[in-house]
């Protein structure tokens, strides 16, 4: 093991106390699993942060995104979401597709419990426009292309009032553009927003076009190996020379990582 | 501002070239396309069939050709015994289905919903499924006599474990996705059954209600067949087994006819539609 564990200094824009998601300790193991899938993650997101989380595939990315979501429970440790809900998105846009696009939006709206059918469809409508989707309302799942799929899906993420996004590599089943245009949408989002985002990616250049801070985990077990603060500004592109220098380093980093289970 | 406005052309643009109208075919087209194969198969059949009769290989009250069945047929429309027969057991068919629908929803949500009902229940409900129904005519006429009662049990015994178990496959082909994200967006307990499980598992039980159509059709024609009675009245199995008491094989094959019709209408007319509404709202047709 030759990387050095660099614990970067918090982002502390709210105060000391305020963080949007705190994991602590966190191991995952599951029933017959022989190592655990996860070990001892510490990770804080500070409210409004954007991180992305970087690994090898099968590295328990998706399983710690569960555990931030609720949808399962570790093992050790502690997984806190101070304001109650974290939405999560996937990398297909699970859209019921017995629904309209409004239709999606509206269910995530009355679940989480905001009275009124009118105002639900207004609110839906004034999401769908969030993501520039006015006209999809009466649209079923199955007419819109993937990147106005996923779009959706945020929408019915924001619709959950939550104001943490964990997304688990959202627009990997894409084409370039369509992710490209994609990133550029949900940075502006963010920004307008000031969610929390937990962004797990794969794809080096793209944790690197969005986030402001890059974690990667190493695998088997999955534990917090390195991360990174990324102080290039937004709007960043994801061929800028300052994007291309960082996903060198990190890049580097990974392989070292994963060539560690070859030897 | 400016690259906030060209990135919403850039996803307008996308957005265009990733949709395409959806062909709208014309309704006559439709159902002409969709009519022309059936008549054609009809025709096809009764021409073998008329073939067959001009052969004579068979004497005529062994296989009367088609023209015999037709003004049979005809005979039967003019005494007036073809529209109260098939309402009669449409009546009894569409009382049974319909309480086998009552009882077999809840019944396929507990088994497919609870495991040690499904352990204890499951095995038997696919036993039943391959039971013949008819097989209940002797007991139920025994324990209830000849009337709607009994009829009513076989049909029940019939249906019943085939909606059920659609009900059953309709819950295990939920995707777990759909599952996780309803809990993610807050459906739990009952609204999750209500807004995620019950329309995720919509198509399955269509198609189980359609199953269970037809077995309720096929045990309600074996009793009327077997059994008769003042109290049962002229039903389609009626026409039937009085046709064979008469040794009149023409007035059987138009008993026979009026059945598969029956059968043959119930299907077209109101499963079909429904399933095909659902699943093309899907993007599944
Ligand atoms: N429900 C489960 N039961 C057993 N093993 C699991 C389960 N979910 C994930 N795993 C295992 O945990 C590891 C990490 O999976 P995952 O979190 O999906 O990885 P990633 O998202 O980083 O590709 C994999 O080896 C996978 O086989
Ligand atoms: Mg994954």
């Amino acid at each position: 093991m030759t990387a050095t564990i660099e614990t970067a200094a918090r982002p502390d824009r709210t105060g000391a106390a305020q963080t949007a998601v705190r994991l602590a300790g966190v191991g995952k193991s599951f029933r017959g699993g022989a190592t655990p899938v996860l070990d001892g993650i510490d990770l804080d997101v500070a409210p409004g942060e954007f991180v992305c989380l970087l690994g090898a595939s099968g590295c328990g990315k998706s399983t710690l995104l569960n555990l931030v979501a609720g949808l399962d429970s570790p093992t050790t440790g502690t997984v806190e979401v101070p304001s109650g809900r974290a939405a999560l998105m996937f990398q297909e846009s699970a859209l019921f597709p017995w629904l309209t696009a409004g239709q999606n939006v509206e269910l995530a709206l009355r679940l989480r419990g905001l009275p009124g059918r009118r105002e639900r469809r207004v609110e839906a409508e004034r999401l769908l426009d969030l993501v520039r989707l006015r006209g999809s309302y009466d649209k079923r799942p199955h007419q819109l292309s993937g990147g106005m799929r996923q779009r959706v899906a945020l929408a019915r993420a924001l619709a959950q009032g939550g104001d943490v996004l964990l997304m688990d590599e959202p627009f990997a089943a894409l084409d370039a553009i369509t992710r490209d245009v994609l990133h550029e949408e949900l940075v502006r989002l963010w920004e307008t927003t000031g969610l929390a985002v937990v962004f797990v990616t794969h794809n080096v250049r793209e944790a690197v076009r969005l986030g402001q801070r890059v974690v990667l985990l190493s695998s088997r077990p999955g534990r917090v190996a390195r991360e990174w603060r990324v102080d290039i500004p937004q709007p960043r592109r994801i061929e800028d020379k300052t994007v291309a220098d960082l996903s060198v380093e990190i890049t580097e980093h990974l392989r070292e990582e994963i060539s560690r289970h070859g030897r | 501002m400016a690259a906030d406005s060209s990135l919403a052309h850039i996803e307008a643009g996308l957005d265009a070239l990733e949709t395409s109208p959806e062909p709208e075919r014309g309704t006559l087209r439709r159902v002409v396309a969709s009519a022309l194969p059936p008549i054609v198969a009809v025709v096809l059949i009764v021409a073998v069939w008329q073939a067959l009769y001009a052969a004579k290989i068979w004497p005529d009250w062994k296989l009367p050709g088609p023209s015999q069945v037709f003004s049979s047929l005809k005979d039967a429309y003019r005494n007036g015994d073809v529209w109260p027969a098939v309402g009669h057991s449409i009546g009894h068919g569409a009382v049974g289905f319909g309480a086998s629908v009552a009882i077999g929803t809840p019944l396929g949500l507990l088994v497919g919903r609870f495991k040690p009902v499904r352990a204890g229940i499951g095995p038997i409900m696919s036993g039943l499924q391959s039971l013949p129904s008819v097989a209940w005519v002797p007991p139920a006429l025994m324990f209830f006599g000849p009337t709607p009662a009994m009829l009513y049990t076989v049909v029940l015994l019939g249906a019943v474990p085939s909606i059920a178990v659609g009900v059953v496959s309709g819950l295990d082909q939920v995707p777990p996705l759909y599952l996780r994200v309803g809990r993610n967006i807050g459906a739990r307990g009952l609204a999750s059954v209500r807004h995620v499980l019950l329309p995720a598992a919509l198509p399955g039980y269509l198609a189980g209600l359609r199953q269970g159509w037809a077995f309720a059709w096929r045990s309600l024609l074996a009793s009327e067949i077997i059994v008769q009675s003042a109290g049962l009245g002229h039903s389609l199995g009626f026409l039937l087994k009085n046709a064979q008491d008469t040794n009149d094989m023409a007035g059987a094959f138009a008993a026979i006819a009026l059945i598969l019709a029956v059968g043959v209408a119930v299907n077209q007319l109101i499963f079909v539609p429904l399933e095909r509404h659902v699943l093309k709202a899907r993007g599944l047709a």
